[in-house]
């Protein structure tokens, strides 16, 4: 019996820059496949060929045992294949029903859209999915989780076979990875295939039946998924064991940089009480909409506090805007690197120097030469993979990208800087690096705040954990005190409710 | 590292940049090239300097224009009022020396600030708001027409003083038309705020991606009114420029001038959404219409088709530019 779907060979170049060579991948009706590999491997560009959104330069696509040719994102529908991209593709002002029907709307004979029916077919879905939303609720009502949900069903009402889930956890919570996993466990039941792209290992073996592993464009292997250790995994990826994962050496200093007495935003960030010191790594944890991006953005001046104190060295401050805070020392790598971070249609070379140009321009001079040292500097200590400094951002990998942004902020010193979700979208190899990173920084007598959704990282990273329920600091953990579940316990700490 | 110091020299940066300039707009300078050769063979009068300097005098309005229309739509903005700006500077200055006997070193300078005013406006308004842009513009170019044509009473005020018709007609260091050296410093201006200034960085930066800017602690408020108001200040120069030249101040005085201007921007290669674009590839765009407007005189083309010619003209560079990205 021939397999559901089958890439042969396949390549594909950029501007001469060859991103894949010969990459196989065999996929079974049922099966949830995971591909595995590091930032720039070529994961997303052989999901997008598969889609229709890039066309191959060499090999075969074979679904069902027949050869198939993919020219667009309707032809890859056609023959029933689904990308759920990372960043959602859905319209926020419109109801569930109007989003899956989207493209193709039931029409009356006069042309009219007939709301109703749609609204029925899609409860009909839901339902068969057992998610347990109205149809007609706008979009914009939704959690991430669900609008990812509603995006599955999408797909599934369009009968897919085959559904690519790029980096689908990256903005989920964990309970929210659960209900994630139902639906990938009943589309399975349905004999649909899910390719499913992640660099948490554990989801992995969470879920995934088999994995293939890509290299710098090329297949590795393929392996069972129960089969297959850790550490194996890793060395497939990376080419060689990684030795030491998280790196935390003790560089807090008893000096308190900064303190936070029941800081409140009126909105999100209900009271918030923590202090950080010099040289140390606070993670603030917690679930999604618990109010951890609001705080840090409060206290980097996008949002204007309503009530409490922010003390910095000593002396009360309240930050208007982003400026003030950068003039004193405070620096942001934001939670959405796509729209609050990265300046897409411009080059590396714009993106890591955006804040220091007037260390370069000076005087209606331009010294290219610095700024050209300084990013290569960066790309070179960041192992960012790019063709040179004037490669476009937008062209680069995910988590290249997120390198990009991290790299702009090393580019001057800070007292504080804030990370929110550092490691999103990066892979293994790169997080250890960043962590070693952050761990140096602090070394330097560097305060840093870390908000991160990833328990581990916590838990290796921080000296001491701030917890945080709707809007509320329940408790902070001591580097002893630090374990899943007494995270857990305190994010579920309901505080005035 | 001291080794390498070699201190960047100003000139040989200076011509880098044009270097870079020259890569970046490979295909229409091919294209300029080739309409250059089909109308020199084509007319005798193309091919000589006198009709070369005669085209630099006709392109300078649109330089100014499209040099400040640059900023403002790799910001992300438009501007539509710069027309209806040149009839108000122009206009008032005029009438404030042949109606109320103003010297002209005082009317000049008064007239500017009248015209840079409507810019602060726009400014003004579109930092502050989020009313789009071409709304914005787009009301300030009829109330500037209107303007123009109550104070004109919708006639042409005729102006003979000294000063005036040499910012007009004339010519400097042994006859160089001033219309060149006045390109020659918007230009220098224009590219040096785009290139050599933090304020150019962050241009690009609000228009790429305004909330990362925001988030990079760029000041986006800022730098959309210092575009809006340096738009203003070109438009109101070129207002002067105009009426002085032609001795008069009409109230239909730069009347479609803006979509010259955006037309040469999107020949030159900027991207309307914002965030890309060289002030190179503008200027370029600017002499392909001027080559155009002044070959088709020349073989005495019609206007009416002249208008379907350019406008052919830029929807093949913008579709050129399009399926290059498609095919990337
Ligand atoms: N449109 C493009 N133009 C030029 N280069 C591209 C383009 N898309 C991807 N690339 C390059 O192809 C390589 C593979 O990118 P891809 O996005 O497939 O990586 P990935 O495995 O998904 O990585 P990540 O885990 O970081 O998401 C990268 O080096 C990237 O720079
Ligand atoms: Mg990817």
């Amino acid at each position: 019996m021939s397999s559901l779907l089958e890439m042969k060979n396949i390549s594909k170049s950029f501007s001469g820059n060859k991103v894949l060579s010969g990459v196989n991948l065999l996929v079974e009706e049922g099966e949830v496949h995971a591909l595995l590999g590091e930032n720039g491997a070529g994961k997303s560009t052989l999901m997008k060929i598969l889609g229709g959104i890039y066309t191959k330069d060499g090999g075969t696509i074979s679904i069902d045992g027949e050869e198939v040719q993919i020219h667009s994102v309707d032809d890859a529908r056609d023959k029933g294949v689904s990308i759920i991209h990372q960043e959602l593709m859905l319209a926020e002002h419109l109801t569930i029903a109007e989003n899956i029907f989207m493209g193709r709307e039931i029409k009356n004979k006069a042309g009219i859209v007939n709301l109703k029916k749609q609204e029925q077919i899609a409860q009909g879905f839901l339902d068969q999915y057992e998610i347990g939303l109205e149809s007609n609720l706008r979009l914009d009502k939704l959690t991430i989780a669900k609008q990812q949900m509603v995006e599955i069903i999408r797909a599934v009402s369009f009968g897919a076979k085959i559904i690519v889930m790029d980096e689908p956890t990256s903005s989920l919570s964990d309970a929210e990875v659960e209900i994630l996993y139902e639906m990938i466990r009943v589309l399975k039941k349905k004999a649909v295939a899910v390719i499913y792209i992640s660099h948490r290992l554990n989801e992995l073996y969470d879920i995934t039946d088999r994995i293939t592993v890509l290299r710098d464009g090329e297949s590795v292997g393929t392996v069972v998924t129960k089969e297959t250790k850790r550490q194996q995994l890793i060395s497939m990826m990376v080419g060689r064991d990684l030795s030491s994962y998280y790196t935390k050496t003790d560089n807090v200093v008893n000096e308190t940089v900064l303190k936070v007495t029941d800081l409140s935003d009126g909105n999100k960030v209900k009271r918030v009480n923590f202090d950080l010191k010099k040289g140390e790594i606070l993670g603030i944890a917690g679930l999604v909409g618990a109010g951890r991006s609001e705080t840090v953005e409060c206290l980097f001046g996008l949002t204007q506090k309503k009530a409490g104190i922010i003390e910095y060295k000593g002396k009360e401050v309240a930050f208007k805007n982003p400026r003030e805070a950068m003039a004193q020392g405070f620096g942001f790598v934001p939670e959405d690197r796509k729209q609050e971070g990265l300046f897409l249609q411009s080059d590396v070379r714009f993106n890591t120097t955006i804040n220091i140009v007037e260390r370069f321009l000076k005087k209606l001079l331009w010294n290219r030469q610095k700024e050209n040292e300084i990013v290569s500097e960066k790309i070179d200590d960041m192992h960012i993979k790019v063709t040179g400094a004037s490669q476009i951002v937008s062209k680069l990998s995910g988590g290249n990208q997120q390198k990009v942004l991290i790299a702009r902020w090393l580019c001057s010193t800070r007292t504080v800087l804030i990370l929110d979700e550092p490691t999103r979208g990066v892979d293994v190899k790169t997080k250890a690096e960043i962590y070693a990173l952050i761990d140096n920084l602090a070394k330097s007598g560097m305060s840093i705040i870390m908000v991160s959704s990833e328990l581990p990282e916590l838990i290796n990273m921080s000296d001491r954990v701030m917890v945080m329920c709707n809007g509320y600091s329940t408790g902070i953990l001591k580097r002893d005190e630090l374990s899943q579940e007494n995270i857990m316990t305190l994010a579920t700490t309901e505080v005035g409710a | 590292m001291e080794a390498k110091k070699t201190k960047e020299n100003w000139f040989a940066s200076f011509g880098r940049s044009v270097l870079a300039g020259l890569k970046t707009n490979g295909g229409i300078i091919i294209g300029l090239i080739i309409i250059c050769i089909i109308l020199g063979i084509m007319t005798d009068p193309f091919l000589t300097i006198r009709n070369f300097t005669n085209i630099m005098r006709q392109i300078s309005i649109n330089v100014i224009l499209a040099c400040g229309m640059t900023m403002v739509i790799i910001l992300g903005g438009i501007d539509l009022s710069v027309g209806s700006i040149i009839a108000v500077s122009g206009c008032l200055c005029c009438g404030l020396i042949t109606n109320m006997g103003v010297p002209s070193y005082a009317a000049i300078p008064i007239s500017i600030l009248a015209g840079t005013l409507v810019g602060i406006f726009n400014g003004a308004v579109i930092s502050r708001t989020t009313i789009p842009p071409f709304i914005v513009t787009l009301a300030m170019m009829n109330i500037g027409r209107g303007f123009a044509r109550i104070y004109t009473k919708a006639t042409t005020i005729l102006v003979d003083d000294e000063l005036f018709t040499f910012i007009g007609s004339g010519t400097v260091l042994g006859g160089i038309p001033i219309h060149i050296v006045y390109m020659v410093i918007v230009i220098a201006v224009s590219a040096l705020i785009l290139n050599r200034t933090k304020l150019g960085r962050n241009i690009y930066a609000v228009g790429d991606n305004k909330q990362a800017a925001a988030y990079s602690g760029i000041h986006a408020k800022k730098v959309t009114m210092t575009v809006f108001v340096i738009m203003g200040f070109f438009a109101a120069c070129a207002g002067i420029i105009s009426s002085a030249r032609t001795f008069s101040g009409q109230f239909n005085v730069g009347e479609g001038a803006e979509m010259d201007a955006i037309s040469a921007v999107v020949l030159g290669g900027t991207s309307m959404s914002g965030g890309i674009g060289h002030l190179s590839g503008t200027i370029i765009g600017c002499v392909v219409i001027g080559v155009l407007n002044n070959g088709m005189n020349i073989l005495g083309i019609d206007s009416s088709w002249q208008y379907v010619v350019k406008g052919i003209v830029v929807l093949l560079a913008v579709f050129i530019d399009y399926f290059k990205k498609i095919r990337e």
